[in-house]
């Protein structure tokens, strides 16, 4: 618990610091995506690796964020911030009531059922032309502003955007410390197990769900008003492959492995532009080779190197006494 | 056009596509008894049917009989080839960690494809000739046809497999209790070999029957197998004449509702019949009952 | 200490990540950097591709000349993947790091729209070779966007010429069936918005996915109509499988395409069944055909030979075209002005008579298309081949 803190206030002043360093808006661009897509993940992974359960929808959800915050204040002129709170709401409830009957899946059928939903979701936004502005999308989407601030270039929203990130990650890091993290955790070695011992399972995973599904909101939403302009394609089937794939990659057990993962597959392919060609084989070997030789992620791998140099430490002190 | 005539052309359609689905199905459902395995790169098949032979085809003086052959037995290759280089290695492997896998590998092949072969759609012969039968004022293609007998065909030898022969039952014997079927002596390793490279030849013989009406292009394969899973799970998987019903249901669904409803929703009536049945009968129309979803 | 220890690996990850990133910087300074973001992956490679091709082509034959007033040109093109996110990534890295003093792109409407504020945010301008009217022209307010210019014909223009040859043959009823994308959705618009004024009846408005197999629904649908044409608006292998579903289907109407099919991807996807098929086009496809007055003929011909020398088997195409266009214009006007970017701006601006593969440009204040109905000419294809109408 302690050790998440102080990893998320390291965390936090580096974010603050980095400024001092990197100037291009170029850079503040891949970091402000790695916070975006950082916090989807982020609730993934509370979703797949604290409670087990799959989704392969969720940029839908990332996508619902971003159309409620655009559609309501392009149509009906309504505050940013109130917008993404109401976009929120609506999400979150959303998710609700698809995940009742959803999660009494299990393993592929669960997965599944998320694919779908996620794939009709999709065609909604495309096909809802009047609403949505359909394949040729939303221009103009207004700025967030806050104390004075607008948030339009890209130095001001990488605040903006990691002052979320933290937020979110330091309610995570609570959640997971707490008796719901554990129950969470009980839920995700076997329900049946969890059930006996009086968890609320079914009320659990919901809630879980949900809340996931709000994380992508919220980052849909920023994501609306950092790119001014909204359309179906970034929230399609291949991007929550993509997601998943950044939570198995960094390590579903563990919340820094959502952003180790998602720093990871956001970067890659901006510094290997000459091997553009190639992404789609490289993803396609990388989540291969990872589910086979570490299927614990990054985190994973860090912590065996931990284990094996924390094993080399307590054997010498053992000779030595 | 009268409205029986337009019935009819919707049919057609529907069930030529229905067709195709009811072969990736097939292919799920193939791999899924043997290994509970829902394998995510089965579309990929299809689609590496279709380009091989339409880059076959390409070469001087390739006859179409041979070009099919080849094709499927190229994609049976690289069916094995993937069950023994990312599935069988892997040692007690979760439900996510296959289903990510065989993601992994969908993506792979398909970039493998794109790179090979290039971006372009391509063109494939017809069997026959291309000119369209006229069946109670509907246009029928020979094409059509030729898919839907195929198909028929396909379904009809997979049954006496099933039933005649030694492999075939010993694959029934591993989809009803596995762990039975070794203690009779029955290589379960062997038989999920067997079911990857059947699968893929089955995806591959659908991938190539297809071609000649639709183009192929390196990524046909996605919606393609993402349909295809609906229409197994809605005969419930692990059931092949489910399968083929889930196949054929879907495919004349999808062209009945395109044509009388809205056609820009095409491509959510498969997905939307899917969330219906996982959500009301998720065992699907012929799943067994003891399923545990 | 165990977490400290991790705390660094974890830094250490994120700031290997990010110094690889950084340490791609690489301070230029003489030659003349000119960006482009092209969809040259994705759903609009067919279009890209050329696009790429032919930047790739003249930049290589400018620099062989010497370049521009001793400059030599460096042309950075990026993949944006037909991805509206990627286009503005890539868009930023061209105006913040590369610090080029142009962009040519995007190639679709749907990827130029996010990148319009962040080139014209940082005062350079911006050539598009894509066709909404509202790249140029701020559709709120209907003013020219002073940055912003495009050479692709419009396709409000490619809409006019085709309800002209309507009229002119007296049809009236007209079917739409429109792809769901940004180009169809855009051609569809403006189908619907101009039909009025040319007095077109629109019986049906069928529409399809980018990745459907399978059209015959929705043109049986439109049998049942008394449409005396179709116009089908869509590019890569949707209008052929249209082409040949319509065939199949034994429908007698004319069927009318979009200048997006002018290339030979879709003859030879369509086969037989693009006999009898009209459309507006550039004349870059009907070159040979031109009388040798005709002002384009040399260039295309010669940018057909060039082309189709170089990068052979693949054939000229439309969109190529607009990448030529762009490029010589853009070049033409830093040959006038240099390259500090308001003198380049006004330069571009000037464009007068400049005879392309589009059309012949003018441009204006108050017009940064610089094209007018004539940029196109009618084509029917007969014989696999396109022939021009009289």
């Amino acid at each position: 618990m302690r050790r998440d803190w102080s990893l998320w206030a390291m965390l936090a002043a580096t974010i603050f610091l980095l400024p001092l360093f990197v100037k291009s808006p170029y850079y503040f661009s891949v970091l402000i995506f790695i916070a975006i897509y950082g916090m989807i993940v982020l609730g993934l992974t509370m979703l797949m690796g604290y409670a087990g359960q799959i989704s392969l929808g969720h940029a839908a959800f990332f996508g619902l964020g971003a159309y409620f915050s655009s559609i309501l204040t392009l149509h009906l002129h309504l505050n940013p911030w109130l917008a993404m709170l109401m976009g929120l709401v609506a999400t979150v409830l959303i998710a609700f009531l698809l995940g009742i009957p959803t999660l009494k899946l299990h393993g592929h059928y669960l997965a599944m059922a998320t694919l779908g939903l996620g794939i009709v979701l999709q065609i909604i936004f495309k096909e809802e032309v009047e609403l949505t502005g359909g394949p040729t999308g939303l221009t103009g989407i207004p700025a967030l502003t806050a104390f004075g601030i607008t948030f339009s270039n890209d130095r001001t929203f990488y605040f903006l955007a990691w002052i979320f990130m933290l937020a979110l990650l330091g309610l995570s890091i609570n959640l997971v410390h707490s008796r719901t993290g554990r129950a969470l955790r009980a839920i995700s070695q076997s329900q049946v197990a969890a059930g006996t011992l009086g968890i609320p399972v079914n009320r659990l995973k919901l809630s879980v769900f949900a809340l996931s599904a709000g994380y992508a909101s919220i980052a849909g939403s920023l994501y609306a008003h950092y790119l001014a302009f909204v359309n179906p394609t970034p929230f399609g089937f291949l991007v929550s492959v993509k997601l998943v794939a950044m939570v198995v990659i960094g390590g579903s057990a563990s919340l820094w492995g959502a952003l180790l993962g998602t720093t990871l597959l956001v970067s890659l392919p901006e510094f290997l532009t000459r091997l553009q060609d190639y992404e789609m084989v490289i993803y396609g070997a990388i989540l291969i080779l990872v589910m086979m030789f570490a299927p614990r992620g990054l985190t994973g791998i860090a912590g065996k190197i931990f284990e094996l140099l924390h094993g080399l430490t307590r054997g010498k002190n053992a000779q030595a006494a | 056009m009268e409205w029986h005539s337009q019935l009819i052309q919707y049919l057609a359609t529907g069930i030529t596509t229905g067709a195709i689905y009811a072969l990736v199905a097939l292919g799920f459902t193939i791999i899924y008894n043997s290994t509970e395995i829902i394998n995510f790169a089965q579309g990929e098949f299809v689609m590496l049917g279709g380009m091989i032979a339409a880059g076959l085809l390409a070469m001087a003086g390739m006859p179409m009989w041979a070009a099919i052959m080849l094709a499927i037995a190229f994609a049976t290759i690289i069916g094995i080839i993937f069950e023994q280089l990312s599935i069988r290695p892997v040692k007690n492997p979760s439900v996510m960690n296959l289903i990510i896998i065989t993601i992994g590998g969908s993506i792979l092949i398909k970039g493998a494809a794109m790179i090979i072969w290039g971006k372009d759609d391509r063109p494939l012969r017809s069997f026959s000739s291309s000119q369209p039968l006229h069946i109670f004022g509907a246009a029928v293609t020979p094409q059509s046809l030729w898919v839907m007998t195929g198909t028929l065909l396909a379904v009809i030898l997979l049954h006496f497999f099933y039933e005649y022969t030694i492999t075939g039952k010993a694959l029934r014997a591993c989809a009803y209790n596995r762990k039975a079927a070794k203690l009779c002596g029955i290589s379960v390793e062997r038989m999920v070999l067997f079911s990857f490279g059947l699968s893929a030849a089955l995806g591959a013989f659908a991938g190539i029957l297809i071609a000649p009406i639709t183009f192929t292009s390196y990524d046909v394969g996605t919606m393609l197998g993402l349909k295809g899973f609906c229409a197994a799970i809605f005969g419930g998987l692990g059931s092949n004449p489910g399968a083929v019903l889930g196949g054929l249901v879907i495919g004349t669904l999808e062209s009945l509702s395109a044509g009388y409803v809205s056609s820009g929703y095409k491509d959510a009536v498969a997905f939307l019949i899917m969330l219906l049945v996982l959500y009301f009968r998720p065992a699907g129309i012929f799943g067994k009952r003891t399923e545990k979803v | 200490m165990k977490k400290l220890a991790l705390f660094t690996a974890i830094l250490v990850i994120c700031g290997l990540t990010f110094a690889t990133v950084i340490a791609r910087e690489k301070p230029e300074k003489a030659p003349y950097k000119i960006g482009a973001v092209i969809d040259v992956t994705g759903g609009a490679s067919g279009l890209g591709e050329p696009e790429k091709q032919t930047l790739e082509m003249l930049a290589e034959e400018l620099n062989a000349k010497g370049g521009i007033n001793g400059h030599k040109i460096e042309m950075i093109i990026y993949d944006n993947e037909s991805d509206p996110t990627k286009a503005v990534t890539k868009a930023k890295k061209l105006v913040n790091e590369d610090k080029v003093i142009a962009v040519i792109g995007a190639t679709q409407s749907g990827t130029t729209f996010p990148i319009i504020p962040i080139v014209v945010g940082a005062k350079i301008p911006l050539v598009s070779v894509a066709a909404s009217w509202k790249i140029v022209t701020d559709p709120d307010t209907k003013q020219t966007r002073p940055w912003v210019f495009k050479t692709a014909q419009s396709d409000s223009l490619a809409v006019s010429k085709i309800y002209d040859y309507l009229n002119k043959n007296k049809i009236s009823k007209v079917a739409l069936i429109t792809v769901s994308n940004g180009f169809g959705d855009s051609g569809r618009g403006e189908l619907l918005r101009l039909a009025p004024e040319f007095k077109i009846n629109i019986v049906a408005d069928e529409r399809f996915g980018e990745q459907d197999a399978d059209m015959t629904a929705q043109l049986t649908k439109i049998k049942g109509t008394d449409a005396q044409a179709v116009i089908c608006w869509c590019i890569q292998k949707g209008p052929a499988i249209v082409a040949k579903n319509f065939k199949d289907l034994g429908m007698t109407q004319k069927l009318i395409m979009s200048h997006g099919i002018a290339n030979q991807k879709f003859l030879d996807l369509a086969g037989d069944a693009a006999n009898g098929i009209i459309l507006p086009a550039g004349r870059l496809i009907v070159a040979e055909q031109l009388p040798l007055t005709d002002p384009q003929r040399k260039i295309l011909l010669d940018y057909k030979s060039k082309f189709e020398a170089k990068f052979s088997p693949a054939k000229v195409s439309t969109f190529g075209g607009h990448a030529y266009d762009a490029f010589m214009i853009l070049t033409n006007a830093l040959k006038k002005a240099g390259p500090e970017p308001e003198k380049l701006r006004a330069e571009i601006e000037k464009t007068k008579n400049f005879a392309g593969c589009g059309g012949i440009f003018n441009m204006g204040p108050d017009d940064h298309e610089g094209l007018t109905k004539d940029a196109f000419v009618m084509v029917e294809i007969k014989g696999g081949k396109w022939e021009l109408l009289k």
